[in-house]
Order: C-alpha cells, then structure tokens, then sequence
C-alpha cells in the first residue's frame, strides 16, 4: 500500500515538462530512464542553475524511476549542481594546456576580482565559480573558459573583467 | 544441457558448461578466486576487480566473474600476473579503508580481512590522507560505517534486483563517490537485513547487535524460523546465556541465502522486560510467584477435577506458533481428559466447512517449483509482507520467466514485482471478482461450473479483467492459485475455498493455502483442531472452535503461548472470553493483559530459541530445531511442561524424556498421510452477499504483530512499514467525500468498540473501504476484521 505523499511534479514548469516529453518520444517506450540527463538539464534550467531535492524528486515521478537513480545521476555528473549556487555558472580550464598558457594566473584574478574562492558563489547571486573537472576540449584557444554554455578562449585579465562585468 | 567443455585452471582440467562463468566453474572446484562485488545471487558487475586471473593468449589479467568459459581455455590463478593485478587491487581497495578493525563488527568475519590477508601485500606505497565519509542514519536495523565503504554495490544490486525496492544508490563521483540514501531515510525493504550479510566489509552492520560480541566468541545453532509459513533455515548466534543475532543457514530450497527482516529481527523480544520468569498464582486477586512443584500440582488438582466433573467445560487455545510436539501433547492430554474443545485457529472466523477441509492446507507444491510459474493467481494474500520469501519466489517467476501474476485482494500495491492485474476490494467484492473468474474461465474452457456455483453466480457476467486473469491462468502451463492468510479472517472462507478449487480445476492449476504461522500446518497434523485428532483422523463427537469457545462457559480454560488481548482480532470475543471462564491456566512466555486480569495459574513458557521442537512448514517439510540458549528464569519448555501434567494427570499415556519422542511418535502416526487441498468443499451460502453501502472494515495484522515474539521488538517497531501499517488508511475520494480528508485523527467505532489511528491517504485501498490495523494495542476493542465501520474526527 503506497502512503500518499505530496506530488512535486506540479514544481516541474510547462516548457520543462515538454523538453521531457520531446526525449522521451527519442527513445523506446519503455526506457524513459534514458531521457533521465535530459529532464535534469530542463529542470536545473528552470530553477537558476541548480538542482533540488525536490526537483530530483519531480524528475523521478514524472519519469516513473525510483528517487535514488535520479540522485545517482544528478550527484555524479558535473553539469548539475545539486546546492543553490549564482547563476552565471563561470568555469575556467585549469588542464594541462590552459595552465601553460597562464590559466592559474587568470583564476587568481578571478578569484581576487570577486572575492571567492573555486567553488563558490558571489553573495550577490550573480556568479559561481564552478570547478572544472576536466579538460573543456579547447587547447588551442588556451586559457579559455566557459560562462554558462559559452567558450571564451585566449583569456587575459582585462578580456575576463570585460565579460564579468557584462554578466548581470 | 549442451556437451560440456574442457577448461584448464592453475594445471587442473575441468569440465564445465558453455556459458558459465569462470569464477562459478573454479568455486565448484574448490579453486579460490578472491572476490569483492561478485555475488552468486546478484547481477555480475565485474567493478571490484579483485578476481584478476590470467587467461591464455589474452593480453591483461581478465576478471574471473565477468569471463564465459570456453573449450580448451587456460587460466592461472596463482600465476605472477595474476598475483600481481590481485596485489594491486588489493592495495588499491585498502588505499580508503580506515584500521579500524578492532572496534568494528564486521572483524572476524570480513571477506576484506581475508582477502587482504590471503592475497594483499604486508604494506602500502600510499601515505596520503585517508578520506572519511558521513555515516547515514537508514534506520533502526541497518548500522553504517561508510568509511570502510569499498563501492562494491553489492548492496545497491540487492535492492534493485532481489528487493524490488531500489532505495540504497551509489551517488557522487570520483574520490566523493559513495553508497547511500542521498536525502535522510530509513531503508523500507522487509528484507533489507540481507545487506548486512552481503556487504563484505564492515561499512554495513546489524544495528540492534552492534559493538556486543565478537564474531568469534558466539556459538552457532541451527534453527527454523519462528513466523511465517516459509520456515525459512537460520542460524541462531548465542554467547553465554544470550542471543547475539540471528543470520541466514543457506538452503537452497527454501529461503536461498535469504531471511525476512521479521525472522532475522525478532530475537531482540527474547529478553523483553515482559518475560514471565516464575509461575505464579493468583491469591486474593493478585498473581503472586509460586515454586514448580506447587503450580504443576495445583494445574493438576485444577483439571483433574474438572475432567471428573465435566470435561465439555474445559477448553485449550494454543498458538499455531506452537511446535509440533507442544500441539501434540497439548491436544493428547485434553482428549485424555475426555475434550475436543482445542484449536490454534484463533482469527478464523468461518467455520462451517472445517470438517469438508484439507487435513492440512499446504501450497500445493515445492517452493522451488515457484520460480518455474508461468501464471498465478494470488488472492486475499499480500505476500510482499506476509510471506517475503515467497514473494520473492514469485518475482524471480516474474522476472525471469515472465510469468503473469495476478492478484484480487483487500489492499492493493504490495507487490515488488509488476502484476499482470490486480482488483481491490472489500471482503463481498473478493467474492465477486473470484466468481467473475470463475465464469471466465467456464466460459473460456467450455466445462461446466459446479451445479451449487452456475447458481450462486446465475446472470453473473465477467469484467475484461476476469477474463484477462481467466486467460492467463488457462493459458499457462504451469499455473498456481494461492490463497492467502486474510482468507481465513473472512467471514466467507468456505465460499473462497470452494471458488479456488473450481478456479484452480478449470485453469489446471495446483491450488496452494497458506498458512499464518510458523507452525499452523504443524498444528493441524498433530490435532490441534475439536473436529480432527492426529493426522487427520476424525473425532467422534466435535469439539467447540475457537469462536464457539468464546461463547461458551468454561471451569478450566487453558491458553498456550499467545497474547489473547491482541491475536484474538476481535475485541468483543476477548471480552467473552474474560467473562466465560472461572478458572484461567495460562502457559506463556510474555506477560499480558489478560494474564493480568483473567489468568489465576500462569506457567512460564520457554521462548523462541529456548525450546526444542519442529516446525512443519507450507510444504509440509517437518524441520526440527535444538534449545540454543537457556531458558530465562524459570521458564520451562512446552513439551517439558505438557508431560508434567500429563504423566500426573494420566498415567502411563506421557512417557516422553525428550521431545524427538514425541515427534518420532506423531512421524509414524503421518507416515501415510497424503496431502490434497482439493477438498470439493460446498459453501452453504445460497445467495452473493451484497455489497453494504456503509463504509466496510477490512482488517490486515501489520508485519510486525503478528505474534508477540515480533511486537515485543524494539528496532522492528521502529520501522517505516510498522508506522505505515498502524494507521488507519482510506483513498483521497473516500475521504473527501466524508470531509475527512485534512483529519489527523480518526475514531473508528464497530459495534460496541472504539479506536483512535492517524489517518493516512493512499489510493490503494478500495473505494468504501477503510484499513485499520489488527493485533497492536490501539485497536484491541475493535470486532473482527471485517463489517461496517463509523468514522468522526477527533478534535
């Protein structure tokens, strides 16, 4: 006998649920764990850039999958965030090609210029220093970065500053 | 089977099967691959890589249990490839895994322990900082350590492949990768204990034995289980005077490597504070501590001068918990003294055709022969709960034999496997739909329906559900219907049986009974019953039944090891039986309520793993078990207790000096006895009953109070699904419609009784349905488990 509990799948927006339903139709009807990455992107979309239990939860009944295969993936992958965080997610390669063009320098002007560390959040909620986890496949714009999901390569201080500020 | 094939491992040659796997192929040959996340009974991962060996003309070691066999392949296990991936691993593995092996559980008996002892290196290159993870709270039966974690998954594998409820995951990556919940919850699985068993290190532990013993200091038993029908094999672990724990004995046949939290739990009641630990006698309305000798001489003047006077006034209801050879004795030394009133049945509430029934309800075939079902019938059972090892029987059907399983009971998602269909509803409705089968399945075959049958359900036309399960169960090939423990509270079980037995005969499929307890079929053999002695064999003149029992004056009533205040479902019989009798014997192991009020001799009882006996489960397999531990106080065992009086009470006819007498006794008097659930029982009901437009009852005893062994413990109590079952539960249209919907609290009243349950909402239950629990405290007052019910808030 399932308890009712509260429903989270009214959290999900319109436009999330229809960017669900768009994977789902790709793939066989009884496989919609497939569409599982795409329905945490739309739902991580839809609330600032982050992910909440209770999102994860919605993604999970609106998908017929169990909690935890939803946790499995959202805590696994690095394109989710599953604490609040800013929402312009800024993300500058630190792998081996970036370094030797100078990347630590362009993270230590980062980090001074907004007064936050790697990983966190600026209080005012506009920016996350996100850390990058692996090699953005750029080397030959080195150092680059990522804001949100565009790559800036060839970096200097005054072309970071510039595309910082331009954030709102 | 295809030929088999040659493999050579480590210079031996050996036959095996195509397709089986290298590590199987080298354990039935007693070669030994170490291994982490291989498990016998769980999907092959291959993700610990500890059972590198070295394959012939294959460039790298290859995991033993991620690799087929094939005709003439090599393998070294020992070779210095093989040894040096198994090192590595090895030192890779213990690279996170904290020293704590002195303070932790697992020490002793920890396949990381002797793996690394039997394959590992004496030291590590790592000297870095160890990583330490959060321990989890995942209730009150699981203790976590996840720093000694390995990520074998082994546990993430049971719950999604064996338990059907995936609830433990694997979350995070890398170096923060990690096994758990994600958001704080308690594990719900009624089997979950069985991770704590296949965890190889130290990270999951039983959390009621927790820091009390040493793998090494216990001794170990082999027992049966003390609940359901299954008889699952465990081994009790005892040091000293005490029970430690209680694990799985592997029988293949029965349970597999698996035991049902109830069964592995429930030792923690041995113990309780309500232990009876001397006899006692009531003086001037208080029960006040007697020696043995007194209390045996007192039972005796007691009923030998109530056998001399009139021995019909004399009545015993014994606990289908009981063994075998306390039922035995129990009803021999009541027919010595000339009555028939005894019975274990002590929720059964039709007993109209009892003598046209089976001698003993069994399943009607092997548990292993479960697993091969390709369609099945299950009603008024939720097997999930009631019988897990069955349940999970049936799963395997389902999932790997895709077998079509059905089901038409009180209160529907129970089942951890997809159902083929499933119809809810009150206790008329189960009839309805059984008839609505019925005719389906007469019309599907062309056979006609009994004559008594084609009238009950004359005009009676099948939904496309019924028609549905009709086809599934006459298309099979090896079909089952089994009717569940609920059946036997309905007040319409003699309809139910004669419905099965028609749907079962037109469907070709073996009919299976189970049974409610661990020894109900034992009960039945050895003649705990007022119409049928040992095996079978019929009394003269019948006896009362437990609901006649009941109503009827006593001078001696004698009950045997149950709690009447709460497994008599029904509170207005338990108020009879508090008035009918003068002279109340109790032989139990836990204090109660009754006791308290009613009983003026109390004799204490030997306990679950206090006592020698046998069990005779669904099968009809006897299973004997020893005494493990001794008694608390003065306890004594059944038989022990049941000879004593009888010895003085009739001479000549007890002469038993230990219990396998008395079993070997009862085996050759059952030698001949066959077993046949196929009865053609005729119900006397004329007419279908109606369904009533009040709000109906239906009653279901929560997992864990079934029996006092299970109530009295303290960690299943805690459990989620105990919480969930002890509410009372109605669908969200039902409750609005009776602007109830927002209430905390409900009283329910039936007849004279009242109770007060949280309400929960869930759309499983059927529309003008109610669930309330039965045998837990809050609803004692309450009659049987089904009947119109009135509802109010309680502000």
């Amino acid at each position: 006998m399932a308890i009712e509990t509260k429903s989270n799948i009214d959290i999900l927006s319109s436009h999330t649920r229809k960017e669900i339903d768009r994977w789902v139709r790709r793939f066989p009807s009884d496989q919609k764990r497939s569409a599982v990455l795409s329905a945490l992107t739309a739902a991580q979309h839809q609330n600032q850039g982050y992910l909440t239990t209770e999102l994860m939860d919605a993604v999970a009944e609106y998908l017929g999958l169990a909690p935890i295969h939803v946790y499995e993936v959202a805590s696994f992958y690095s394109m989710y965030e599953t604490k609040p965080v800013a929402r312009n997610h800024v993300a500058i390669c630190t792998n081996i090609s970036c370094m030797l063009m100078g990347s630590d320098q362009i993270v230590e002007h980062v980090e001074n210029k907004l007064g936050i560390k790697i990983g966190e959040s600026t209080t005012d909620g506009r920016i996350y220093l996100k850390c990058e986890e692996e090699c953005l496949a750029a080397c030959t714009g080195g150092p680059m970065m990522q804001v949100n999901h565009v790559y800036y390569e060839n970096l200097t201080p005054d072309k970071v500053d510039e595309i910082l500020d331009g954030l709102n | 089977m295809s030929d088999s094939i040659t493999v050579t491992i480590n210079g031996q040659e050996i036959q095996a099967q195509p397709g089986q796997l290298l590590i199987d192929v080298a354990d039935d040959h007693g070669i030994e691959i170490p291994r982490f996340c291989y498990h016998k009974k769980l999907s092959v991962v291959a993700n610990c890589r500890m059972c590198l060996v070295e394959i012939e003309r294959a460039p790298k070691p290859m995991p033993a249990c991620a690799t087929q066999v094939a005709d003439g392949m090599v393998v070294n296990t020992r070779s210095s490839m093989a040894i040096a991936a198994q090192k590595s691993t090895m030192e890779f593995l213990l690279i996170n895994h904290p020293l704590d092996c002195p303070i932790c559980d697992q020490g002793g008996e920890c396949e990381l322990q002797d793996v690394a002892m039997g394959f590992g290196e004496g030291i590590s290159q790592y000297s870095e900082q160890k990583r330490v993870v959060m321990d989890k709270n995942i209730g009150p039966l699981i203790a976590t350590d996840f720093t000694r974690c390995i990520h074998c998954t082994r546990c993430v594998r049971f719950g999604d492949e064996i338990a059907g409820l995936p609830e433990l995951g694997l979350t995070g990556r890398g170096e923060n990768v990690e096994i758990g919940t994600y958001i704080e919850k308690a594990i719900s699985s009624e089997m979950s204990g069985n991770v704590i068993d296949i965890c190889p290190v130290g990270a999951l532990t039983a959390k009621p034995s927790r820091y009390t013993a040493r793998p090494w200091e216990l001794t170990q038993h082999p027992s049966v289980a003390a609940h359901d029908c299954i008889g699952s094999n465990i081994y009790i672990h005892t040091r000293g005077k005490r029970v430690i724990r209680v694990v799985p004995r592997e029988n293949e046949s029965i349970n597999e490597t698996w035991i049902s939290d109830r069964d592995r739990f429930s030792y923690t009641a041995i113990n309780h504070e309500s232990r009876i630990e001397s006899p006692m006698m009531r003086v001037k309305g208080k029960l006040e501590a007697i020696d043995w000798e007194t209390a045996i001489d007192s039972a005796v003047k007691k009923l030998s001068a109530a056998a001399k006077k009139d021995a019909n006034q004399m009545a015993a209801l014994i606990s289908p918990q009981a063994t075998l050879e306390e039922h035995f004795l129990m009803q021999k030394l009541m027919r010595g003294l000339g009555s028939n009133n005894i019975d274990h049945r002590l929720n059964q509430v039709d007993f109209s055709k009892q003598r046209q029934s089976a001698v003993m309800p069994w399943l009607g075939r092997s548990l292993e022969s479960v697993e091969s079902l390709d369609a099945c019938l299950v009603v008024a059972g939720n097997l999930r709960l009631e019988q897990p090892i069955l349940s999970h029987r049936i799963r395997k059907a389902v999932i790997h034999n895709g077998a079509k399983v059905s089901s038409l009971c009180h209160i529907g998602g129970q089942s951890n496997y997809p159902v083929h269909e499933e119809l809810i509803g009150s206790a008329e409705q189960l009839l309805s739909d059984l008839g609505g089968v019925a005719v389906a399945l007469a019309e599907l075959t062309g056979a006609d329906l009994t004559s008594h049958l084609s009238k009950l359900l004359d005009g009676t036309s099948p939904r496309k559900e019924h028609i549905s399960i009709a086809k599934s169960l006459s298309a099979g090939k090896n079909s089952a219907t089994i009717v569940g423990i609920q059946a036997l509270n309905s007040p319409y079980l003699s309809l139910i049986q004669e419905f099965c037995e028609m749907i079962a005969s037109l469907s070709n499929s073996t009919l299976g009974y189970l049974s409610p307890s661990a020894n109900s079929a034992g009960a039945c053999l050895a003649g705990s019953l007022p119409h049928r002695q040992v095996a079978g064999r019929s009394v003269a003149d019948v006896g009362q039944n437990t609901a006649q029992m009941m109503d009827s004056k006593h001078d001696v009533l004698m009950s045997f090891g149950f709690n009447p205040t709460l497994d008599i479902h029904n509170g207005l019989q338990y108020q009879q039986l508090v008035k009918n009798n003068e002279y109340v014997i109790a032989i139990n192991t836990y204090h109660n309520q009754f006791i308290e009020d009613k009983a003026d001799l109390v004799l204490p009882l030997a306990g679950f793993a206090e006592t020698s006996g046998t069990f005779v489960n669904v099968e009809g397999l006897w299973q004997s078990f020893n005494v493990c531990v001794k008694a608390s106080g003065e306890s004594r065992q059944g038989w022990k207790i049941l000879t004593a009086l009888g010895q003085l009470l009739l001479p000549d006819e007890f002469d038993y000096a230990d219990s396998v007498t008395v079993r070997n006794e009862l085996k050759e008097i059952c030698r001949d006895l066959e077993l046949n659930n196929l009865c053609g029982v005729r119900s006397s009901v004329v007419k279908l009953p109606v369904k009533s437009r009040s709000i109906q009852k239906i009653s279901v005893a929560p997992v864990y109070a079934s029996d006092d062994l299970a109530r009295l413990s303290t960690p299943l109590q805690a459990t989620p699904t105990m919480k969930q079952q002890s509410a009372l539960v109605m669908n969200r249209v039902q409750a609005e419609k009776l602007d109830l919907a927002d209430a905390d609290q409900i009283q329910v009243r039936q007849k004279l009784g009242t109770a007060v349950l949280p309400l929960r909402l869930s759309d499983d239950i059927p529309a003008g349905c109610v669930y309330t629990p039965s045998g837990i405290e809050a609803v004692k007052n309450l009659a049987n488990a089904y009947g119109a019910v009135e509802l109010e808030i309680v502000s």
